[in-house]
């Protein structure tokens, strides 16, 4: 027998009494896992168009399931621990009673694999994000494809909600050509030239989006000819630090992201502990119970002692 | 002939006493409402305050603010008073207290429907102040070098990408500013100095936008110089221009936000005016039937609560004359002595001495 306490009477009812408020606080903590699920995809599924993948929603998918079935089983404990001190109605739990500890072992596990999870995904997650941002980022400038109309007004959301210009930095923009045929004027000598003189055939241009532009830069934006120090008056390209967004979006969306999960973990940490503790204390009561019952009835006199044990060695 | 009479007995009296008490706690809780509702509306103000020219709009959270504090006191001794109320004796602790309460109370209801009233009557000055702010912020936009203007011009591009406007009315009001600060223009150029040579007052003017009017709706890389010369720009038909930038002025966009929000805080707090009513009319009636109760000198017997004691226009006089002979303690204009010649005086005074030997 490991971990032997002895119970009186009066100990066996106020651990029942004890273990049911418990597991009541465990039910409202199992919901409160559910809403963080819910809440955890509703953000990744706001940013889905710049995401290549959903493995990342691994996390929330389990916390949902955790929390209902964190809610299903301690409510299961309430009620046993309900009808712990009635001889009669006792017994129908009892075969339950094992696969009540095998589930909420599972949940246990479950919930640490979760907090592993959020870490060791994060390579994953940046590695969606890269290529998803680099797609939101190729098809800007196509507002009449269906399937990609919306992608233009996604990134420059993006881009000024999260304050972060291009894919790892601005120079991305410069790789790639964002502004549609349909706005250039091929008859422009200007335009001829610049289509000319790249080998695909593309308008590049050292220019970005209005959306990487700084609300905190002291002078008005600059957005075309970046690299060009004598296209701006009193302006130097290298020192310029204020005019643009210095963060990459795929760096500021892992950083938020990664904020959140972090936030997360002392909670679910919490229901851990919470939960294997209604779980020992109930075996703690079911092995009471048993006991007293094994002596000839609860409704004994108050003096009578019965063995509650961690553990049985058969 | 009292207003709204109504009798009680013995138990009636109890379980109005009991009534009230728990609606004096729902009281408590909706005055913390009340409190809060204040704080929500003095955040959401503060956020946006530099594009407000005159800070009075705050006299409405403020005044929310307070009438919720004072919510929370009064019907937490209100609470207490009701729950003595239910037994005659503990009523004689409280009696002297009861009469002022009650006045107390009333006042305390009509502030919070003031300022009900107050969040609904206040657009009116919200708007001049909203009109003259932005036009500030415009006009200090480039002044981002000059201490206490220098985040007038990332308040205002917050602004105008947060809530999708671009300037005052529209999008023009940056025609007639200007916005470019003088340290970013060459004035060796021959464009610039045309420029501010065509402009009486030496601004440089431009039909340009800042970049926080593009609106992210549009399907084509924004357009924010020469706005309005559509041969400026290839393919820049009448569609093009209508999504380009952001339509809607800043200043209705604002009122209308804050009169959204004022409008849902108005009615709260006409409902929570509303429901404290209720309560001060539920205290007044069981203050005037415990009194009654003691002027009986029975505890048992049935009483009449009321609202008035006499009708409207009697306790209206009478409380006239009150306040009328407040001030007349030391007025002297009833003294017989003044103004009555000495001579007759002293011949009254004679003649009642010689009556007194005669009396005597």
């Amino acid at each position: 027998m490991l971990l032997k306490i002895n119970f009186t009477q009066q100990r066996r009812v106020r651990l029942a009494q004890g273990l049911w408020l418990m597991s009541w606080l465990a039910v409202m903590c199992g919901a409160f896992i559910f809403c963080l699920g819910v809440y955890l995809k509703t953000e990744l599924l706001r940013r889905n168009e710049v995401m290549e993948n959903t493995e990342i929603h691994m996390v929330p998918n389990i916390l949902m399931m955790v929390g209902l079935a964190s809610i299903g089983t301690n409510w299961v404990a309430s009620r046993v621990c309900q009808d712990s001190l009635d001889a009669t109605r006792f017994p129908r739990w009892k075969v339950l009673l094992l696969a009540w500890f095998a589930l909420a072992a599972l949940l246990c596990c479950l919930l640490i694999a979760v907090v592993v999870l959020s870490y060791a995904l994060q390579g994953r997650l940046e590695e969606s994000l890269k290529v998803g941002l680099r797609n939101g980022i190729r098809f800007y400038k196509d507002t009449d494809v269906p399937g990609r109309c919306f992608q233009k007004e996604t990134i420059d959301r993006l881009q000024m909600e999260f304050r972060c210009c291009g894919n790892s930095n601005f120079r991305d923009w410069f790789e790639v050509q964002w502004v549609s045929n349909r706005y250039l004027d091929f008859t422009s000598k200007d335009v001829k030239d610049r289509i000319r003189s790249n080998v695909d055939g593309r308008y590049l241009l050292d220019g970005v989006p209005f959306s990487c532009c700084n609300p905190a830069s002291p002078r008005p934006c600059l957005q075309y000819h970046l690299t060009d120090n004598s296209a701006h008056y009193n302006y130097d390209f290298q020192s310029e630090e204020l005019n643009l967004h210095s963060r990459g979006c795929r760096q500021a969306l892992i950083d938020y992201y990664m904020g959140l999960m972090n936030s997360t973990g002392p909670g679910v940490l919490s229901v851990i502990l919470r939960q294997m503790t209604v779980a020992a204390s109930l075996r703690y009561l079911q092995a009471a119970v048993e006991g007293a019952m094994a002596l000839g009835g609860t409704q004994r006199a108050r003096r009578e002692t019965s063995p509650g044990e961690g553990s049985r060695n058969h | 002939m009292a207003v709204g009479k109504v009798t009680f007995t013995k138990a009636e009296r109890e379980k109005l006493a009991e009534v009230l008490w728990l609606l004096n706690w729902i009281s408590v809780v909706t005055g913390a409402i009340l409190f809060g509702l204040g704080l929500f509306l003095k955040i959401e103000i503060q956020k946006w305050q530099e594009v407000m020219s005159d800070q009075g709009i705050l006299y409405v959270p403020h005044m929310l603010i307070s009438t919720g504090l004072a919510a929370c006191c009064i019907n937490f001794l209100g609470g207490k008073i009701c729950l003595d109320c239910a037994d005659t004796n503990k009523f004689l602790r409280w009696k002297l207290v009861m009469m002022p309460y009650v006045v107390c109370t009333f006042f305390f209801t009509s502030c919070v429907l003031a300022g009900a009233l107050m969040c609904y009557s206040i657009r009116s000055q919200l708007e001049e102040s909203l009109f003259l702010g932005l036009r500030n912020a415009m006009r200090y936009y480039k002044d981002t070098d000059t201490p206490g203007r220098c985040y007038l011009k990332r308040t205002l591009d917050l602004l105008q990408i947060q809530f999708h406007c671009c300037g005052n009315t529209g999008y023009r009001d940056w025609f007639q500013v200007q916005w470019i600060s003088n340290r970013y223009l060459d004035m060796t150029s021959s464009a610039v100095v045309d420029r501010l040579r065509n402009n009486v007052e030496g601004k440089y003017l431009m039909d340009g936008v800042p970049f926080s009017c593009c609106s992210t709706f549009s399907p084509r890389p924004c357009i924010q110089q020469q706005v309005s010369n559509s041969s400026a720009h290839f393919n820049y038909d009448q569609q093009s221009q209508q999504l380009n930038l952001w339509r809607r002025g800043c200043r209705q966009t604002l009122l209308d936000h804050y009169t959204g929000i004022m409008q849902s805080i108005g009615l709260t707090v006409l409902l929570i005016w509303l429901f404290e009513l209720l309560v001060l009319t539920g205290v007044r009636y069981l203050q005037t039937a415990m009194e009654n109760v003691l002027r009986l000198g029975d505890p048992e017997s049935e009483s009449d609560g009321w609202i008035l004691e006499n009708s409207l226009a009697e306790t209206a006089r009478s409380n006239f004359n009150i306040i009328k002979n407040l001030g007349k303690c030391y007025q002297i204009d009833d003294d017989p002595n003044i103004n009555v010649p000495t001579a007759a005086a002293e011949q009254e005074v004679l003649s009642q001495q010689v009556q007194i030997p005669v009396t005597s």
